[in-house]
């Protein structure tokens, strides 16, 4: 799963009012080279979460990326090389996802996250 | 006919290991949804700048459908609650990301982020009850309901169904409408049992121009050619001027048949060696009035 997924994916729980974003717990990170396309890169910017996808980027062990970014940012190579490589070449593979709010660990296998409800959380 | 997969197991038991390997091995199969996928694609319409867009695939299973959205550029997200055909899109090396997880429990991404969605035969799936705690209706509003949420405002969904009677269409259609998306019905062949595909053409959003249902293919009867022509019994958008249209006067000059019509049936009983009057100047000549 790329952390372009884990920016868009919240809990689903039945209750959970801010089920974004979720915490991520690691066990394993891969690599995969993808290739760079700056239009996708500048359409998807708008609609990314900034500080979850930095902080989820620290968490999987790649702390290139800024705290804060914006707009202007988009026209500096060096930024858009970073950006892409955060949002789309780093994989978790092995792990968990966390509700922020209830703490259920949504497990995650081969890199497919189990985002499946119990029958009482939905 | 083999009875229809939707009746006899819930999806995650159905497609298991046996029948995901179908997926990898039956060439028929692997046409018939990349064809599919590349329609929906199409009435996806997005727009032509060539710029990737961040598509959802809902019952990517193993990612058939997907491979036709990386062929095209796009980045997707798949959804499937069957992990045995996750599996499969692994093995086949999937671009996108999957998710295993149920679309009748909500989709679970924030508002307004997905550029379009797509599915292929998997929204029909909705209408059963495969637990004790299913209830149709209520996976289907949560469905829509998540989907209209999560698409970005104008964004388009297409959803290939294989509805088992007019009233699963209607039930899946009226959900949809209810979320708040706009659009109808487009169907493919709509002549033929075996090529007859379906796709719900949805619009977030409220009818505009640019919501208008696109035709379907193949209406004419004609198999294979592009030409189009409106279906206006399939299209089922919902229009407010529609609604409020005058009903069409049924025609009064009621077509009668002519005395030659009369003279060539009177030939064929008298052929049959039948007691035939006559052919005289008042045969098939219309009754006065007063009769």
């Amino acid at each position: 799963m790329r952390l372009l997924t884990h920016n868009m994916l919240s809990s689903n729980i039945k209750g959970v009012t801010n089920g974004f974003p979720l915490r991520i717990e690691v066990e394993k990170v891969i690599e995969k080279e993808v290739d760079f396309n700056i239009d996708f890169l500048r359409n998807m910017f708008a609609k990314i979460e900034w500080k979850a996808l930095a902080e989820a980027s620290r968490t999987m062990g790649y702390s290139e990326l800024p705290d804060d970014a914006e707009s202007s940012m988009l026209d500096s190579d060096e930024f858009l090389r970073k950006f892409h490589h955060a949002l789309l070449e780093l994989h978790l593979e092995e792990g968990a996802l966390v509700c922020p709010e209830t703490g259920r660990k949504f497990p995650v296998n081969k890199g497919i996250p189990n985002m499946l409800l119990h029958e009482d959380e939905v | 006919m083999a009875s229809r997969p939707e009746l006899q197991a819930p999806p995650e038991i159905f497609y298991n290991d046996d029948e995901a390997r179908k997926y990898t091995s039956s060439s028929r199969i692997i046409d018939i949804q990349a064809k599919l996928s590349e329609r929906a694609l199409e009435l996806l319409a997005l727009p032509d700048d060539g710029v990737p867009r961040l598509l959802l695939d809902i019952g990517c299973g193993s990612g058939l459908s997907g491979e036709t959205l990386t062929d095209n550029g796009h980045q997707w997200i798949g959804l499937d609650i069957s992990q045995s055909m996750l599996d499969i899109a692994l093995e086949r090396e999937a671009e996108g990301d999957l998710i295993l997880g149920d679309m009748g429990q909500g989709l679970g991404l924030r508002p307004g982020v997905i550029d379009g969605a797509i599915s292929i035969s998997a929204v029909q799936w909705l209408c059963n009850a495969d637990k004790s705690s299913h209830e149709p209706r209520v996976r289907l509003k949560a469905f829509f309901g998540s989907l209209y949420r999560c698409l970005a405002r104008g964004a388009r969904a297409v959803l290939q169904v294989y509805p088992e009677n007019l009233a699963q269409r209607e039930l899946i259609l009226g959900f949809a409408m209810r979320a708040g998306f706009s659009g109808g019905v487009v169907v493919d062949f709509p002549h033929s049992t075996k090529k007859r595909k379906e796709y719900l053409v949805l619009t977030c959003g409220p009818p505009s121009l640019s919501s208008a249902t696109p035709k379907g293919r193949g209406e004419d009867g004609e198999s294979g050619s592009d030409e189009d022509s409106s279906d206006d019994e399939e299209n089922q958008s919902v229009s407010v001027s529609d609604r409020h249209r005058p009903r069409k006067k049924q025609k009064l000059n009621k077509k009668v048949k002519g005395r030659e019509w009369v003279l060539r049936k009177k030939e064929q009983m008298r052929r049959k060696g039948n007691a035939v009057p006559l052919d005289t100047k008042y045969t098939a000549r219309k009754r006065k009035a007063r009769f």
